[in-house]
């Protein structure tokens, strides 16, 4: 109950951010840091819950992002259809991703998610509709739902979009799905012999991982009024979405979202400040950094610091 | 329709690509289908050979020497990652799989990025007097640089067969592969041999990487797509085994120059993806697995 005040609040907070007249790049900035909320969450349903590492991110994205544009480009589709969409394309992805890859764990399943991007991305380049390798310039429609400008509509958006996914991640995480993704963490043989049935959790959790990716990758093309391969389909998306939640600490759900707002916040700062290639080595020397000094994350040394001033 | 003529030339190309993807995937051949480590790093170390390379051959050297050169370089550097490795992860054995795998994936975006920040986006190239001139045999152009690439893809694979079947150390190596536990129990140190096929690993690497730029130009992010191509190779060979590595490359290269040539370049990434895929979902132990 105490959570859903905040979760409301939270919300009420943004909305009022996005109306106030402060300069409009922080909404620029604040819906990446948001989107990768977002994405941090949903990896860690599948990898922090489960243990299962997520190469393939950029594919749940893009297919997000690519159905929202098919969506807007037949029908004109506003912009909550085309969310609703992406996420269950993406779903269905994920769905199929977990039914081809049952038997296969630890680096065979990474491995087969990276290999979905690298196929997909084939298909885009040459699907001639969605603009194929050059892309496609896509102009906003004009609602603009009472918001001065697009972009701090979008950002309200993503920010509607990070609490509903923090919320799903926090309900699954103490349900019994969240339950017995930690004991398939734990042990894959030992949670099947206690009657967890190991296989439909999985599948579940596939599910709503890629569900909740796609969600992040459809305001996508209508926040760069453009859509392009190379840059949707970029394995940079995976080292972010797996660094933030490793950084802040897989265990609970606080944690992809304290690694998120952190990293996405240096992130951006570098990248206006110094340049782009050097925001994705800060999130691979910090990632690297913590697994080794600290495997578990942000929260584990504030827990370890709590313990230690007792 | 294409004709009988034009499929053959890109069979035969194919063996060519072949034999030279099976050469770029006999280190990981080694270090994840014998050892068991998670090396997605594989592929950025072999940009980074392949950028070492560039580097050295600048002084006027022929790239072969230059990788031949660098194999000690990479093989300390190979016994250093694994020591690492194992000290932090394996000998903890505290969760391997997601942090090993989130280390190696880190450890291939730092090489990536630093190549970015010192060498640019460009593609790079090296000058040799084999580059640019074919072979010609009736109505087949074979283009040296493939050739050279072929006899190095034989080279090494002869050798680390050989050395896998015939000495002590690489008898060793194959018998950790299968049981850790045996060896210790013969007094040898698992550790001592995993670190030795390791640096072997990496070692060949740095000679694979001489070849990729011999072949062709290299660009940092090349790494991306080569992940497909070297797990590809491995896991349709069934891990660890180097002639089955050979045949994997083989099939590998002809299905993507035959690809190439019907439907076009631009569907030749997803062929090792594909492959890959479709192997792991149908049969993850590979065409040689036990």
């Amino acid at each position: 109950m105490k959570y859903s005040i905040y979760a409301f609040l939270t919300i009420l907070a943004f909305l009022g951010l996005s109306l106030m007249n402060v300069n409009e790049y922080i909404f620029f900035a604040g819906f990446v840091i948001l989107q990768f909320v977002v994405l941090a969450t949903a990896w860690n349903i599948l990898g922090g819950y489960a243990g299962y590492v997520n190469f393939g991110v950029p594919a749940f994205i893009a297919v997000g992002a690519y159905s929202a544009v098919v969506l807007f480009k037949s029908i004109s589709a506003p912009l909550v259809v085309q969310i609703i969409g992406g996420g269950i394309l993406a779903g269905l992805l994920g769905l199929m991703v977990g039914l081809l890859t049952l038997k296969l764990r630890g680096i065979f399943f990474s491995i087969a998610t990276v290999a979905v991007v690298f196929i997909l991305e084939t298909v885009v380049m040459n699907w001639r509709y969605v603009g194929g390798a050059t892309g496609l310039q896509l102009t906003r429609p004009p609602d603009l739902w009472g918001f001065d400008t697009y972009t701090r509509m979008l950002f309200f958006v993503m920010a509607v979009l990070a609490v509903c996914s923090v919320s799903i991640a926090r309900y699954i995480q103490d349900s019994f799905l969240g339950r017995g993704l930690r004991a398939v963490r734990d042990s894959e043989e030992a949670a099947e012999c206690s009657g967890v049935p190991t296989l439909k959790i999985k599948l579940i959790a596939c599910t709503i991982s890629g569900a909740l990716m796609g969600v992040a990758g459809a305001p996508m093309p209508m926040y760069l009024s453009y859509i392009e391969p190379t840059a949707t389909f970029n394995l940079n998306y995976s080292i972010s979405a797996l660094g933030m939640p490793i950084i802040g600490g897989t265990s609970h759900w606080i944690g992809p979202v304290i690694g998120a707002l952190l990293l996405a916040t240096i992130q951006q700062i570098v990248t206006v400040t110094v340049s782009n290639e050097l925001n994705v080595l800060v999130v691979g020397v910090l990632l690297v950094l913590f697994v080794v000094l600290a495997p578990d994350g942000i929260l584990g040394l504030i827990k370890k610091w709590k313990q230690s001033s007792k | 329709m294409i004709s009988i003529d034009l499929l053959f030339e890109a069979v035969l190309f194919g063996i060519l690509l072949g034999c030279f993807y099976a050469a770029v995937s006999l280190g990981l051949s080694v270090a994840f289908g014998l050892l068991d480590v998670p090396y997605v790093a594989h592929p950025a170390l072999l940009i980074l050979g392949s950028y070492f390379t560039f580097l050295l051959s600048k002084t006027g050297l022929d790239p072969i020497i230059c990788g031949l050169l660098l194999m000690p370089v990479f093989y300390l550097i190979g016994i250093a990652l694994y020591r690492f490795y194992y000290e932090t992860f394996e000998r903890r054995s505290s969760d391997t799989g997601v942090r090993g795998l989130a280390f190696f994936f880190g450890i291939a975006f730092i090489i990536e990025v630093c190549l970015i920040l010192v060498f640019g986006v460009d593609q790079r190239t090296v000058s040799a007097t084999y580059i640019g001139s074919s072979l010609e045999i009736g109505e087949y152009r074979f283009p040296y640089r493939m050739l050279v690439a072929f006899g190095i893809a034989i080279f090494l694979t002869t050798l680390l067969t050989l050395y896998f079947s015939k000495t002590f150390n690489g008898r060793a190596i194959k018998a950790v592969g299968q049981d850790e536990g045996a060896l210790r129990l013969m007094g040898a140190n698992p550790v001592k041999i995993k670190q030795l096929a390791f640096g072997i690993a990496t070692a060949v690497n740095a000679l694979a990487g001489a070849m990729l730029i011999i072949v062709g130009p290299v660009e940092p992010a090349m790494d991306r797509i080569y992940i497909g191509r070297t797990f590809c190779v491995v896991v349709l060979a069934g891990l660890g085994s180097m002639s089955g590595t050979l045949v994997a490359g083989l099939i590998l290269g002809i299905a993507e120059s035959v690809v190439m040539m019907t439907l076009g370049a631009s569907w030749a990434p997803a062929v090792s993806f594909g492959l890959l895929l479709l192997m792991l979902g149908i049969r993850p132990q590979g065409l040689f697995g036990r």
